[in-house]
């Protein structure tokens, strides 16, 4: 059988491999996109378990909120992006300086 | 029951090898290609969870919009990959390390008894998934969805605000600077007569009414 700490652990894995993937890909802007659109598939993925072994479907509204944000984040982000590219030339996290923080 | 052990284990393990494919491929192109095949297989897995629903929102909306958005700007960036890979195996084995004892913390703290539920018997719902969801979004949590609604709003209005490139040289009235303009800024009543003819008998009298004077030039 399936139990619940599988699908838990199977997300803490996923959460745990794109935390990887943003501490070592520090370079580009878009792999660490992609390393947060991870993170928010894994903890997704807790979400709609603990609704289903509960037995609760409000999870499965709050995974619903959670993919809404997280489009309106990635549109926001993928156009900064190209603001960057447009006007630096470059994606690279270290040219990224102008705020001096 | 061990046809679903034996989906569960196929679908992580094509999961978990997607995800590390993306964190260390090379090309961004590739490493999006490997986040789509990682958002098909938690789709599998959704469906393994019941939740028919977000399986199809997610490929629907992940894969067809997101990830499509993705590539379009991946591939139409022209990356240096060579600069964005620098120092990219410094940090490797200390990043292994960490992540292997996080994972390990974590793997001990969720095998607990406690947490080692099986399916439940029945259903949370009557019905199908759709309907049970619908009922739910809208009669319960339906202030939270205008939110989502005027969230997703706000996004688009940023992208396009963002990423929008007016044309430069196009004519258009700045209404402000007509409403401050005054007389004095653009008229210049200039005297046309010679120095010494203060007069001449010969012409007609001028009337001597400002601007309607032939002999005063308007100059804007």
């Amino acid at each position: 059988m399936v139990t619940l700490s599988d699908f838990l652990v199977l997300g803490a894995i996923l959460f745990t491999v794109s935390a990887l993937g943003i501490f070592i890909n520090r370079k580009n802007v878009i792999i660490l996109l992609m390393c947060v659109e991870l993170m928010l598939l894994a903890v997704n993925t807790n979400f709609l378990a603990f609704s289903y072994f509960v037995g609760n479907l409000h999870g499965q509204l709050f995974v619903f909120f959670v993919l809404t944000v997280a489009a309106a984040e990635s549109a926001i982000g993928l156009a900064i992006i190209v603001l960057l590219m447009r006007n630096r030339g470059s994606i690279n996290v270290q040219d990224i300086n102008e705020l001096h923080g | 029951m061990l046809t679903e052990k034996i989906l569960f284990y196929l679908f992580a393990t094509i999961l978990i090898f997607a995800a590390s494919m993306v964190v260390t491929v090379r090309h961004s192109v590739r490493a999006a290609l490997f986040l789509v095949l990682a958002f098909f297989t938690s789709a599998g897995l959704w469906l393994m969870l019941q939740a028919e629903f977000l399986a199809i929102v997610l490929v629907l909306v992940y894969v067809g919009a997101v990830m499509v958005l993705f590539l379009f700007v991946v591939m139409s960036v022209d990356l240096d990959q060579g600069r964005l890979r620098e120092g990219f195996g410094r940090h490797m084995p200390l990043g292994l390390v960490i992540t292997g004892v996080v994972i390990a913390e974590m793997v001990a703290i969720l095998n607990i008894k406690e947490l080692a539920l099986t399916a439940p018997e029945e259903a949370a719902y009557v019905g199908s998934n759709v309907e049970a969801i619908g009922r739910l979004m809208f009669v319960e949590y339906i202030y939270p969805v205008e939110i989502a609604s005027v969230i997703l709003l706000v996004g688009i209005i940023a992208a396009i605000s963002m990423t929008l490139r007016g044309r430069r040289q196009s004519r258009y009235i700045a209404v402000n600077e007509q409403l401050a303009a005054t007389k004095q800024d653009r008229l210049r009543v200039v005297d046309l007569r010679e120095p010494g003819q203060t007069g001449s008998p010969a012409q007609p009298p001028i009337p001597d009414n400002g601007a309607d004077s032939p002999s005063t030039g308007a100059e804007s």
